[in-house]
């Protein structure tokens, strides 16, 4: 998969354009910074319901690609200058944060940290 | 002596701009052609003790020296201090306020996030004075 697939299968909203070719395999949905600082390896999309600049700090220092914000929520110009330096793509899809997941899960995606 | 040198002040009144500095450094060592993995354990190490700056010590000074062999970080503030640092390095304990938990941070996961990161971790803490953190990422050629 790559990121635009994404759009699609989100009915999502492209606020900010990164590179919508790269390829993707695992995705992770938090709301809580600290976790995906902790816990996360490799992901490359960050899904979340949490609006601030911390989120696109935190995507950059794990190299994620793209930010899908869940239940409709939209990134505000701070956060959008901040992704655009980083060439992060950033997303907003109608979806609650378990639907996104149970989405990009059936199309192929996976967490990448199977137990 | 190290390559190189930075030094940034890290301000204490705004939690948007937390984590500027450890961006910085991370793409200074992304331009200088470190090794991903070493670049990604600097940036968050550095990062959460940035994070960790700001909520709990009104900010501080960042020293960074840039080795070829290794990143080597000192986070130094002149906050409360901390009480029980065996304690602070439990996952899942914090002190952390609820206005920071709202911003996705607080859960207890800061310090042993950079032990884990980190091939080298030190912490001299002085309540009342400040805590001063040393940190050490070997990098692998």
């Amino acid at each position: 998969m790559v990121v635009k697939d994404l759009i699609d299968i989100l009915k999502a909203k492209v606020i900010l354009e990164g590179d919508l070719d790269a390829e993707i395999k695992t995705a992770c949905g938090s709301d809580m910074m600290s976790d995906v600082l902790a816990y996360v390896k490799d992901q490359s999309v960050l899904l979340t319901g949490l609006v601030n600049p911390q989120v696109v700090r935190t995507a950059e220092m794990m190299d994620m690609l793209c930010i899908i914000f869940v239940r409709g929520k939209e990134p505000n110009a701070d956060m959008i200058n901040l992704a655009k330096s980083r060439d992060i793509t950033l997303m907003s899809t109608p979806y609650r944060m378990f639907t996104a997941c149970g989405l990009l899960y059936s199309n192929g995606l996976r967490g990448g940290c199977e137990v | 002596m190290s390559v190189i040198h930075l030094t940034y002040e890290v301000s204490g009144d705004d939690f948007t701009r937390a984590g500027e500095a450890s961006g910085l450094v991370k793409s200074k060592l992304k331009k200088l052609g470190y090794n991903k993995d070493a670049i990604r354990r600097v940036a968050i190490a550095m990062y959460e003790a940035e994070i960790n700056m700001v909520i709990h010590a009104d900010g501080g000074v960042v020293d960074v020296d840039i080795y070829p062999d290794k990143v080597e970080v000192v986070l130094a503030d002149k906050g409360p201090g901390i009480p029980d640092v065996e304690k602070a390095m439990q996952e899942g304990f914090s002190t952390a306020p609820d206005n920071v938990r709202n911003l996705g941070f607080g859960a207890g996961m800061g310090l042993p996030n950079i032990k884990k990161y980190t091939d080298e971790m030190k912490i001299d803490t002085v309540l009342g004075v400040g805590t001063t953190m040393y940190i050490t990422v070997l990098v692998k050629q």
